[in-house]
């Protein structure tokens, strides 16, 4: 369970070890001590989950190609 | 008859009516009439050998089965073609003739081409398509999974245009990410190589680098007809795409539209912004997924504590109090021990019941006594009859044994005059036994003999003496 640091979990795959945590708690077959451990990295899983979908950034940028076609830089892109 | 009224004036040899050209003079005049005549001209053909010379011009020949003709695309035309030159391909070009009077040639000067029909184009596309399949190219097992959530999306359509604002407009919609545009020719002779370059320099990009390096690359292109779309067919552009690390949605033009590039895409959407709903989930959605599932946990571990102590309250109430657990043995107890006083007294009792029982009875023994004296007496008196009667069986037993004794006896063969001689105890039957003192018992009684010489006429030496005295 307790393979991959929660902070280096992609979004997917935190929800999907937050999903497995929850339904094991929910089925109420982890031993008591192991429930707490349990529910502390499910919380972690959360925010982790929370984290990600904080990060809601747009940024649009537009490619600057150089003389020989190779990318330059970015420049904003305003496509409206 | 232009020819004439152009021609120059009559040379030297004035004594003929047809006026002498000179070489330049008459190439001169080619040009101007084919010039003036097929100054704009369509022309059907199929496209012989394309050569691509490094100075940007290009160089073919339009054919049918029984002419060819040189044809060329100035670099600055060649690149605003609609359709790129193939060898094979069936086409009209427009355009205008023009002569090379230094070679005594004349060719075709193209401004255009357009595919000589749908048909033609798309039994090329069909070849393409199955000889980019028959090398693995379209495989389902090329194809890489999407990322959930990609952090940064390269978009590889043409910066300005519908295509790039209503991707944009999705993504906000549903979660706002990093978006670099690549910019590209998206139709012309230009776009398949710029869409190719993209789709390369976008693999190409490290990761950390100052452009950031995308996690899944779309290439967009609104609608439009089979040649808007052709760069999407070309070769270059299969390939860049299947060579892409980077997972690829291709959006091409519209639902019914497809493009080469769609079967190399990892995933294909049917329009630019169904590609954008592939590329990111929706945010609101996840947002309240996480919310539930953060509310689940909480109740899921309070659940299990809650869970336990229920359990735990009714196991103590069905868990019985001490001294009910031994009640019942306590009970037994107490009926044993009550039973044991009594049970050694009735034993006591039985067993004196037992004895006094045993005790001797001298009515049953004299009872005994006289069954057994009667019996004896019984007996008894039948022991003299029997014995008498045993007594007298036996006497006339032996009284006929007697008689057959005496009719056995020799004394009756004594009777009839035979004697038996003895010698001492023993009788004497022959010569050789006799004694000089023999008995001779006769029927009537015994006399003592005694042996003399044997008789006179012995007919032989030993004759038995005892014979002749027995006889």
């Amino acid at each position: 369970m307790a393979g991959k640091q929660v902070g280096e979990m992609s979004f997917e795959e935190a929800l999907g070890e937050l999903e497995a945590v929850v339904g094991r708690l929910e089925r109420g077959e982890v031993a008591l001590e192991d429930s707490i451990a349990l529910y502390e990295r499910g919380a972690a899983l959360k925010a982790r989950c929370e984290a990600k979908l904080a990060e809601a950034e747009e940024k649009v940028a537009k490619i600057t190609l150089s003389a020989d076609g190779q990318p330059a830089g970015t420049v904003p892109l305003d496509a409206d | 008859m232009d020819l004439i009224d152009d021609a120059p004036d009559p040379g030297p040899d004035a004594g003929d009516n047809n006026p002498a050209f000179t070489v330049s003079e008459i190439a001169g005049a080619v040009k101007r009439v084919i010039e003036g005549e097929f100054g704009r001209v369509r022309i059907r053909g199929e496209i012989g050998r394309v050569s691509r010379p490094a100075s940007g011009h290009l160089y073919f020949n339009l054919k049918d089965d029984r002419a060819s003709l040189d044809a060329v695309v100035w670099r600055g035309q060649a690149a605003r073609l609609s359709v790129r030159p193939e060898e094979g391909l069936e086409v009209v070009a427009t355009g205008r003739l023009t002569t090379f009077p230094g070679a005594s040639k004349y060719q075709l000067v193209v401004e255009d081409m357009a595919p000589a029909g749908a048909g033609a184009l798309m039994a090329m596309l069909e070849a393409r398509r199955k000889a980019l399949a028959a090398e693995g190219l379209f495989d389902a097992a090329r194809k890489r999974p999407v990322p959930y959530l990609p952090e940064v999306i390269g978009v590889i359509t043409s910066p300005s245009g519908a295509v790039i604002r209503d991707i944009l407009h999705r993504l906000r919609d549903r979660f706002p990410r990093r978006v670099v545009v690549w910019p590209v020719a998206v139709q012309g002779q230009a776009c398949a190589p710029e869409v190719a370059r993209a789709i390369a320099g976008f693999n190409a990009l490290p990761a950390g680098g100052p452009v950031p390096r995308p996690d899944v690359l779309i290439v967009a292109r609104g609608g439009g007809s089979l040649e808007d779309l052709w760069g999407f067919n070309e070769e270059i552009v299969v390939r860049a795409a299947a060579a892409s690390t980077i997972p690829l949605i291709s959006a091409v033009g519209h639902e019914t539209d497809t493009t080469l590039i769609d079967h190399a895409a990892d995933l294909r959407a049917p329009t630019p912004t169904a590609a954008a709903e592939l590329a990111v989930p929706v945010r609101a959605e996840l947002l309240a997924q996480v919310a539930g599932l953060g509310g689940r946990l909480t109740t899921g571990a309070a659940q299990g504590v809650q869970r336990r102590r229920q359990r735990l309250a009714d196991l103590s109430r069905a868990l019985p109090r001490p001294e009910r657990l031994i009640e019942g043995a306590v009970q037994r107890l107490d009926q044993v021990a009550a039973r044991l006083a009594v049970a050694l007294r009735g034993g006591q009792q039985a067993r004196r019941l037992r004895l006094a029982r045993l005790v001797l009875q001298p009515a049953a023994l004299r009872q005994r006594l006289r069954g057994e004296g009667r019996t004896l007496q019984g007996l008894a008196a039948r022991l003299a009859p029997a014995l008498a009667r045993r007594v007298a069986e036996r006497r006339a037993r032996v009284d006929s044994l007697a008689r057959v004794l005496g009719s056995l006896s020799y004394t009756g063969t004594l009777a009839r005059g035979f004697a038996v001689v003895r010698a001492g105890e023993r009788i004497v039957t022959r010569a050789a036994y006799a004694a000089p003192l023999m008995e001779v018992e006769f029927a009537d009684g015994r006399v003592t003999v005694q042996a003399g010489p044997p008789p006179r006429r012995p007919r032989r030496d030993e004759a038995p003496p005892e014979q002749g005295s027995l006889l």
